[in-house]
Order: C-alpha cells, then structure tokens, then sequence
C-alpha cells in the first residue's frame, strides 16, 4: 500500500499564532482537478474584531522599531517566501495556473517586498522636509504611520495582490488586518507561516478568509481601522466608502473593472507608502 | 526635557483670534498677571489661584540640581550591560549581592509560617557555609513578630518593616506613624516606607520632606529606607529631585529605595543610575553618605552583578557593602544561588535544587 | 568577605580644617577578571590583492607585515601593491563597468549589496576580532560599533540602488563609471562600507586601498564580495603604502575621486589632480568644539564629552576634541570629567572589559606624545588618571588639558588621539567665536536643557554635522561632512549619493 501522507489542516494567521475562526466554520476549497483539496475557516466579524485587538497591541511596538528593522524584517520575509518557493508554488498551483506563471508570481512578490524594505529607511528623507517658514522657527514636516488598516485583497494574484497591498502599509509601522482572496485563499494561509518565521512581531499583520459580503461591513464600519486599501467592485467600494464616512477613515480602492497589471513597475512605489502615513508639522523657536 | 510634574504655567494676557499680541488688555488696566483671563474688560478666574511658592520650589530645586537626558543616561546603563564578569569577580560579584539581599515577601497571603521559612532561608540560603546570609529579611508590620520569633534576638540577619500604609501611602499621617512605632516596638531593625507622591508631584516639598522626618523620628534609631516609587514619579528629572529632597533630611546610613514593587515597574539601571548620581553629588557635596535599594523587577544573577557594575563606576569601592546597598526582591536568592553553584561545579544548575524554587519542570 | 583596600590618596580623615574628606574610592575591591574574546578571527598567513574577482599577488612580488598594535606581534602578510596592480585593477573595474554592472536594473544590483550586508552580519564576530587585532580598538567597540554599522551601511544602501530616480527631484541619476577611493586606519572596516556601498548602489565599479596599517578587514571583506557572487572587477582592493594611494587617486581611469584621512594629505591629493575633470568628495581632519552650557544635564554631558574624545581612543576626525565650557559650571564639569576617567578600562582590546584600546601604530603614538609636551610647554595642565598600562603595545591613558586658549597650539592643531583641550567662555556668542575660530569645520556638540539654544547654536556653527546633548552618533541615513578645510561633499543619506552619481 501507498504511504498515506498527513493533510495539513488550514488555520489562519491571526496575533501571532494560528487559529480557526471563534464560529468553528469553515468552507471547501477544491484542487485544480477540482477535487477536495482542505477546509479553509470562514471568519467572522467577531475573528475580524479580535484580529483588530491583536494589531493593536502590536501596533505601539512595531511603529516604534527603528526603521532600519523595520527594513530588516520585511527582508527576511523576502528570505523566507525565496527560500520555501516550492511551497508556495504548490498553492498557486490549485488555482489551476501553470508552473511557470505560479513561479512568476513568487519571484515578483519576492522583489517587491526587497523594494518595500528598502524604503523603510529612505520615504522619511523623501516624503519629509525643514520648511523655510517667515519666522524665527526650526518648522519640520515628519510622517507617522495611521494606526491600523484594513486591507482587501484582489480574487486574482492571490498572493502578489495580497503583498502589493500589505507591504507598503507595514514599512512605516502600520499593522494590518487583511482579507485573502476568496476563490483563492490557500496561498495566504502558507504566506502566514512566512509570516511567522521573519521576526515579525505577532499582531503585525493578520491574515483572514472568509466571504466577502460577511466581512465588508465590519471593515469599514469598525472605528479602529484608520484606513483601507480595497480591491473592490462599485457596489462594494460604495458600501465602504458609505461605511468608512462614521470613522473618517482614509480609503484607497483599487477597481475591479479595470483590469490591474500586479507585475507592472507602476504597481509598486513611494507613493503606496504615503498613503498611509500622517503628516506632523511642528514649529520651534531658535534663539538663544 | 519634559517637565511632567511642573504645574500649569500662569496665564498672560489673551490672544484674540486673528490680532498679533497688542497689549490692549494692559491699557485696559483689566488683566491680572498670575492666572486670571480678561474678556472685555471683566476678570475672569479660569483656574484656582496656585500658591506661587510651588512653581518657584520646582524652578529652584531643578536648577540647584539639575536636569538629566533620558538618552543619555539610557546609553551610559547600556554600557554596564557589555561588562563582562567571569570567574572569581563573578563568584565575588554573586556572593555580595546574596549579602546585600533584604528577602522580601509582602503577600496580602503571607502567614507566620511563610515568614518563619523567610527567615531560615535567610540566615542559610544553602547548604554551603561559603555563602553569606541575606542582609535582611522584609515584611509587612503585621509579620515583624513572627519574624523576631523565627530570628532570635541576636541574628546575623536583619528585620525590616515596611510601613507608612505601604504601598500607596494614602492614609493620615497619624496612622502611618503608628504603624512605624508599632513595627518598631515589635522588633523591626529597618523601616522602608513610602514618600508621599502626591505632595511631590503638587510641588509640596517642604511637606514631603517633614513627612520624612516624622517618620525618622519615630525610627527611633532604626535606619530608614525612603522609597520614591518611580514609577509614579515618571521622569528622571522628578527621581533626581526627590532622591535630594530625601537626602536632605536623612542620615548617614538611611537608605533611599527605587519602588514598592507593588507598581508594573520598578528598579531599571535607569533609575538605579540617576538615585547613584544623585547620592554621589549629595554625598561629594555635603560628606552625608546614604546608602541605595533597587527594589522590585531584579530576578536574575545577571541583573543583580550590572546593578553592581553600576555601584562600582559610579559610587566606588565604598558603596559595594550592605551597609550602602541593598537588592529588594525574592526569587533573585534562587538564581544567585544557581550561578554560585554552577561557578563552583561548572556544571548550570536546574532551579528545582534550590528551595522555594517556584518552578518544579 | 574581603575588606575594603582603600585606595584613598594622600588625604586621612579628619582634616585640620575641621572638614572631613570626601573621595570615591574607585580601587580594587572587585575587579574584573580577564575577558578575552576567543572566536577565532580566520586570518590568513598572507593575503594577496584582489582584482577582477580574484586574489592575485602583487606586480612586485614583494609582501608586507601587518602588525597587532595591541602586542606588537604580526598578523599576517599583505601585498605590496603598485602602479601596474593600479592599472591592472582600474582596468578590471572598468571592464566590469562596461560588460554590465553599469547598466544592471538597480533592483538586482541592491540585492548583491544585501547578500554583502547579510554575509557580514553572519561573520560578524570574526570580522570584529579581526579589526580589533589590526586597529587596536577594543572588541566592545569593532562587535557593538564598527561591524554592526558596516553591515546596515550596505543594508541602507542596497536599497537605494533601484530608487535613484527619488534622489534628485526633477532630474535622473546616472553612475559615474569607475571611481577610486582612499581610507584610513581609524574604522577601517567602516570606511571600506561607507566607501564601496553608495558607489555601488548607484552603478559604479570601485578601485579601493585601504589604509597601510590596517588592511585585514579589506581583503577578509573581498572573500565576502566573492561570496556573495559579485561580478568581478566590481570592487578592486589594493593594499600597500601611502604612494600607492597616491597614484590610485590621480589614475586617468578614475571618474571621481573619494579621500577620507588628514587634510595634509587630502591637499597633496587634490593638488595631483587639479586641472583634471575629477569629480571629488573630501573628508579631512577636525577640531570640534564640544559646548557645554550650564543648564545643561551635566552627567549625562560628562559621557558625551568622553565618548567624543576618548571613544576609539579619539582617532576620529569628527572626536570632540576641544571642550568649552561654560563658565559657572567649568569646575563641576572637570571635576565629575575626572572621576569618570578614574572607571576608564584601558587595556588588552580583545578583553570584553577594555574601555580604551591601543593606538593604531607607534608612529601615532608618538605624533601624540609630541603633542603632550608641546602642551605642557605651552603652560596647560596636563591630568591623567592612574592607569595600568599593557608593557607591549602601543598605549597611552586618556589625557585632559585645563588652561588651554584658543592661541594654543593644542587648540588648533587636530591631535588624533585621546587627548582633550579644555577652554571655557561666558555668553553664547563667544562660544559661537571660539567653537569656529579654527580651520576644520567637520563637527561640533552642544550641550543645554534649552531646544531653542540647540537650533541657534546649530544655525551659526561652522561644520556639517552638529551634535545636540549626545555625540559620535552614526547612521547611514545620516549625511556627514564637513565645512572648509575638513573637506567637501557628503557620505551618508540621500545627500550623499549624489556624490557618486551624475545628473541627466
């Protein structure tokens, strides 16, 4: 008889460890072939709220990591998502993409967060400035991070989509709550165990699955989320938008219509970190 | 530098939105210096008038003594951290912290028995005649008599009290001296109590330091132990200043103490380094030498030998005696104990051969 | 329990004066036991140069001693490196200029500066005892400082390589082709990072020569940059003496030019290729002038001051070497300066307790010594705390100078060493005068509890970095240079990669 080899049981990355959803449901994803493949935990509003917690407790610690390991572990992260591609790869793989477009997408969401860890320690000397203001004061611009932020990743490039999105929010010390693809969601359950292994601090980022019409709400109408980056459709960036007004969040939605180039130049940059920060001016007199 | 404690500055004359600073309100003859506001023309208190001398005491006292950068001192304690103590000088290093140990337990669960087992553990921490007993025992008052039962009269080992409704302090004078006479009739040799937080932070100081002196005197001759709590004195500029005002009505041989443990910090090199340098610019000052306890948050041998590096760069040799230094804490003992014997075998030791080791895995 | 050896001075305790004495007693009551760092720093017997990837022997055949400044004993050999090993490397670097490096995407070009980064970070330790063992500095410092800080330079700049179209605004930044570079014996490995990392980052190819005395750190980093996989030729290493930097730095085939070391030499240097098309950046000598103002937190100030001279036993251009005190607290400020002197370890560098290491070389120790005696003759007083000084080696205890004035000559002359001049002033503008009345203008510190002060002292001193309440601090995002003759140009930051690019 044939080994029979141990299926691993899906749990999602949640505050550091891994965990089923508080409701215990789950949903089937299926393989290529379209056989069973595992049961993934479908969240609820409750697991999205007890993920919030987690990413504010680990919010204070992570903003106040100097940049420079902020940069070092968003490295390692690289090191990590490199070194198991194999793995990884074989998530891709059930969504029914060939070899080389599963090895595509690794490699690319490699690089870009090697881009996004080498900001950490140059967007302040960029995005920053000493204001020549028309009076005796020392008058200086620095960004801060917003706090926590809630991400939505696209269905498609379910692991690319998803590391676009994270990284530039967590350069600058925000922490977030994200919701994987739903069709594709395996590939964010093993980015977790990357997550894990690269020193990043648990509550950092926290990666939920679960169905989209479940869990909208709550992200946009939860206060502790600052911000949003969401790949959405009209009705749903306009559910959010809707939700978001009570909190004042900050939103940046990606359109489903249109159809988004995750491998283009232009999908990474400087510009997706300042989406995310504050701006503080302080003003001090000089004088003896 | 923050200045957390300085109350409210006094309230000039109002901005009105729009116009720059235009002296209208002192043509007016309407607006009073210290703390009042001027709308049009009528004198309004906003604030309760604050007695000037607290303001001025904060003033006076910080640049008497000046202010300390967190940085800064933060970098210099690093440095303690890089020593590297081996072989003899850490067998000596381990051997004086159990002597400068005051074995503590202050458990609202605490019974004669658990005292009497304190005190036996104190006087021989292990079967080794090489290792010197514990510089005091430290209990609640209610606990002194169990305490001198379980000691004798003439023990090698000390008795101190803590006292003056530790920790917080919040109760009237009178019965925060009581407690200290009480401790002492019953046979404390040391008295640790608890400045008054409040009062410091108000700018009180001429009260905080009688409280102070109220106590000493109810010391007897008893040597006594000042605790700032600095935890609740936040700033090191505040630890600074209240480790002189003690100091100022103090006496050879008192001690001033970091915390009541009771609070979620406690002793760091950080404020064990400011409490050092004041001590030593007090004592360079005036030739009173008061004595140090870092007390609460020092459980491991390794922290016990950089608070010692600490001593030894900034006091000197004289301060490396449990007459100038203590270590207020409990499970230390186990893990001073532990590295003794790991230095003597060369082999590191499990906690569970060790008594009253909390752990048994 | 041992009794106290009091090692009190001359005093007894009662003075007739009525007034008892007050002293601490920093004697030798616990002592540290030795602490010797013993991870093996895998040195070669002998090194050759390295160019187009590959370690070759010198044109010359001919080897020199590197020596431990700590002992006196040799550490191995290194290539005597000469004009045909310059040309041969100048024509490697641009071989590999042209064959690629140049035109590389930025992105993969980073990621050969993160593999460098990394590598160094595995070795740290062996890379740190080796420092230790060529430059004399305590192993505290090349494992807490010196490797630690090389290691993020190439981390910080890996990350720029594909981001050089955000340093300057409004224009497009384009590699200079080959560039060659000079350091000095002080933070050799340092140097080497702060050197190669932004010429790389930006898509150049690099001829280097580390200083003669202390060369070890480079050729080890060379076995990294194979390692790593760097094309070869990207990085040339040639070791030698003074001349052979001399003739690197006039090369025809170098677009720019870099120096770090003494302003004696940096003009020699600039005079060799004055009238060619060089680019140049200068980093030279320093007096800086440490301000310390009454209010200032005096503790905390008297660290800063000792950690600006005394830290690398101040052979640092940028070394806190003159303090100005403010008046009122002048006698304060000494005072507690002594004291923190008297718990200064100096010693074996490799012991993890050592404080205060060896000078680099003997030659440098005497520069020093030269300049104590013109000290002394000039009428400063000279303090020094006891010290038990190692019997071989190349050491000197720290050393203080009260009564100096700015006519002194150890108040303008940079001295490298750990020796401090000590003058005091009255009002801010006079030490705004003193602190810029000298030729150097590298960096300065200024101690208050006043915010407003720090910015005004800041705004009118003379020199390119400005310390505030702390001082010697280092960060590759940091850019560090000086004013007028402590050189021109940046390392460091975004600023600093200019230096190393052209603008289109």
């Amino acid at each position: 008889m044939n080994r029979l080899p141990i299926t691993k049981t899906p749990k999602v990355y949640v505050g550091g460890a891994f965990i089923r959803s508080e409701s215990g449901r789950t949903f089937a994803i299926k393989d290529a072939g379209g056989r069973f493949f595992a049961n993934v935990p479908q969240c609820t509003r409750k697991d999205l709220r007890n993920a919030v917690e987690a990413a504010a407790k680990a919010g204070p610690g992570w903003a106040k990591r100097t940049p420079y390991n902020r940069g070092q572990i968003l490295y390692r992260l690289g090191e990590m998502l490199e070194a198991r591609k194999a793995d990884m790869a074989d998530t891709l793989l059930l969504g029914g993409v060939s070899k080389s477009a599963a090895a595509k997408e690794i490699t690319a969401a490699v690089d870009r967060l090697i881009y996004y860890a080498g900001w950490a320690d140059k967007y302040e000397q960029v995005l920053g400035s000493v204001n020549p203001v028309a009076a005796p004061y020392f008058n200086f611009t620095v960004t801060e991070p917003m706090g926590i932020v809630g991400v939505i990743a696209p269905e498609e490039a379910p692991l690319l989509g998803l590391v676009s999105l994270i990284a530039p929010v967590i350069v600058s010390g925000n922490t977030v709550v994200a919701l994987a693809s739903v069709a594709q969601p395996y590939p964010a359950i093993v980015l977790g165990e990357m997550l894990a292994t690269s020193d990043l601090p648990g509550g950092v980022v926290n990666l939920l699955t679960g169905l989209r019409k479940e869990l909208l709400p709550t992200f946009a109408t939860h206060t502790h989320l600052r911000a949003l980056a969401a790949v959405a459709d009209a009705a749903e960036r306009q559910a959010l938008a809707l939700g978001a007004v009570e909190s004042v969040k900050r939103t940046k939605f990606w359109k489903t219509e249109e159809k988004i180039d995750w491998f283009a130049e232009k999908a990474q940059s400087l510009y997706a970190i300042r989406d995310f920060l504050e701006f503080k001016t302080t003003w001090h007199p000089i004088g003896a | 530098m923050v200045r957390h404690a300085k109350p409210p500055q006094p309230r000039a004359k109002p901005k009105f939105s729009g116009a720059p600073h235009s002296g209208r309100a002192a043509d007016s003859g309407a607006c009073r210096m210290d703390f009042g506001v001027v709308f049009g023309g009528v004198q309004v208190d906003i604030l309760p008038p604050m007695p000037p001398t607290a303001h001025a005491a904060f003033r006076r006292l910080f640049s008497e003594i000046g202010t300390v950068d967190a940085v800064g001192v933060e970098e210099r304690v690093a440095k303690y951290t890089t020593r590297s103590i081996k072989k003899r000088a850490k067998l000596f290093g381990l051997k004086l912290a159990v002597s400068m140990l005051d074995l503590t337990t202050l458990e609202g669960k605490d019974t004669p028995g658990k005292v009497e087992s304190l005190c036996r553990k104190a006087v021989r921490p292990h079967d080794d005649p090489g290792i010197p007993p514990v510089a005091a025992v430290c209990v609640y008052p209610a606990m002194v008599r169990p305490a001198r039962r379980a000691l004798g009269a003439a023990a090698p080992v000390r008795i101190a009290s803590v006292a003056t409704a530790f920790p917080s302090g919040q109760m009237p004078l009178k019965t925060r001296l009581g407690e200290v006479r009480t401790a002492v009739a019953d046979g404390a040799d040391e008295i640790d109590m608890v400045i008054n937080r409040g009062a410091f932070l108000a700018g009180e100081f001429a009260r905080v330091q009688d409280e102070i002196a109220a106590v000493l005197a109810a010391c007897g001759g008893a040597p006594l132990k000042v605790i700032l709590e600095t935890s609740e004195l936040e700033t090191y500029d505040n630890i600074r200043a209240a480790s002189f005002l003690a100091m100022q009505v103090l006496r050879p041989g008192d001690f001033i103490k970091t915390s009541t443990g009771k609070t979620s910090a406690n002793a760091t090199l950080g404020n064990n380094q400011v409490m050092l340098e004041a001590i030593r610019d007090f004592y360079l000052a005036t030739g009173t030498s008061v004595g140090m306890k870092p007390a609460g948050g020092i459980r491991t041998a390794k922290q016990a030998l950089q608070f010692l590096v600490a001593v030894k760069e900034t006091l000197g040799d004289a301060w490396l005696t449990n007459t100038r230094y203590r270590f207020g804490a409990s499970s230390l003992l186990n893990d001073l104990l532990r590295q003794i014997e790991k230095e003597k075998t060369g082999a590191y030791q499990a906690p569970y051969y060790f008594s009253e080791a909390a752990e048994s895995y | 329990m041992p009794t106290l050896l009091a090692k009190k001075t001359t005093r007894p305790n009662r003075r007739s004066g009525g007034r008892p004495a007050r002293e601490l007693i920093f004697g030798d009551l616990w002592e540290y036991d030795p602490a010797p760092e013993t991870v093996d720093p895998k040195l070669k017997p002998r090194y050759d140069l390295f160019i187009g990837g590959r370690f070759v022997p010198p044109a010359s055949g001919k080897y020199f001693d590197s020596i431990n400044p700590a002992n006196e004993q040799k550490l191995a050999e290194l290539a005597l490196g000469g004009a045909a090993d310059v040309d041969a490397a100048y024509q490697a670097a641009t071989h590999a200029f042209n064959a690629g490096w140049g035109r590389m995407p930025g992105r993969e070009r980073g990621k050969f500066l993160y593999r460098v980064a990394r590598l160094l970070q595995d070795r740290a330790r062996e890379f740190a005892v080796a420092e230790t063992m060529d430059n004399g500095k305590p192993i505290k410092e090349t494992r807490d400082f010196d490797v630690p800080m090389a290691a993020a330079h190439f981390f910080y700049h890996a990350g720029w390589a594909d981001k050089l179209d955000y340093v300057a605004p409004g224009r497009r930044m384009a590699p200079l082709g080959v560039v060659g570079q000079v350091i000095p014996w002080n933070f050799p490995l340092l140097m080497l990072s702060w050197k190669i990392a932004p010429a790389l980052a930006v898509g150049n190819c690099v001829v280097i020569k580390p200083a003669t005395n202390t060369a070890i750190t480079a050729v080890k980093l060379a076995e990294i940059f194979q390692d790593a996989g760097l094309p070869p030729g990207v990085v040339n290493v040639i070791t030698g003496p003074g001349a052979t930097g001399g003739i690197l730095m006039a090369h025809p085939a170098a677009a720019k030019i870099a120096f770090t070391g003494s302003t004696e030499v940096g003009k020699v240097i600039m005079r060799s290729v004055a009238g060619s098309d060089k680019r140049m950046t200068m980093e030279l000598g320093g007096k800086a002038a440490n301000i310390v103002f009454d209010d200032a937190p005096i503790d905390q100030a008297v660290e800063g001051i000792v950690n600006g001279i005394f830290f690398n036993q101040g052979q640092v251009c940028c070394a806190g070497s003159r303090l100005l005190v403010h008046e009122p607290v002048a006698g304060l400020v000494v005072a507690k300066l002594k004291q923190r002197l008297r718990v200064l370890r100096v010693g074996d560098p490799l012991d993890k307790n050592t404080d205060v290491g060896a000078i680099v070389s003997r030659a440098q120790l005497e520069t020093i010594q030269r300049y104590l005696d013109i000290g002394v003759k000039e009428g400063a007083e000279m303090w020094q705390p006891p010290c038990r000084l190692p019997p071989k080696g190349f050491f000197m205890p720290p050393t203080i100078f009260t009564g100096v004035t700015q006519s002194h000559c150890i108040a303008r002359e940079e001295i490298f060493g750990p020796v401090l001049s000590i003058l005091t002033f009255r009002t801010v503008d006079e030490a705004i005068e003193k602190a810029n009345n000298t030729a150097y203008g590298l960096s300065a510190g200024v101690w208050t509890d006043k915010g407003s002060r720090i910015l005004k002292m800041s705004t009118e001193l003379k020199a390119g970095v400005v310390w505030a309440n702390t001082f010697n601090k280092f960060d590759p995002a940091s850019p560090f240079g000086g004013y007028k003759e402590s050189g021109f140009g940046r390392e460091g930051g975004r600023q600093g990669l200019l230096d190393y690019g052209k603008l289109i």
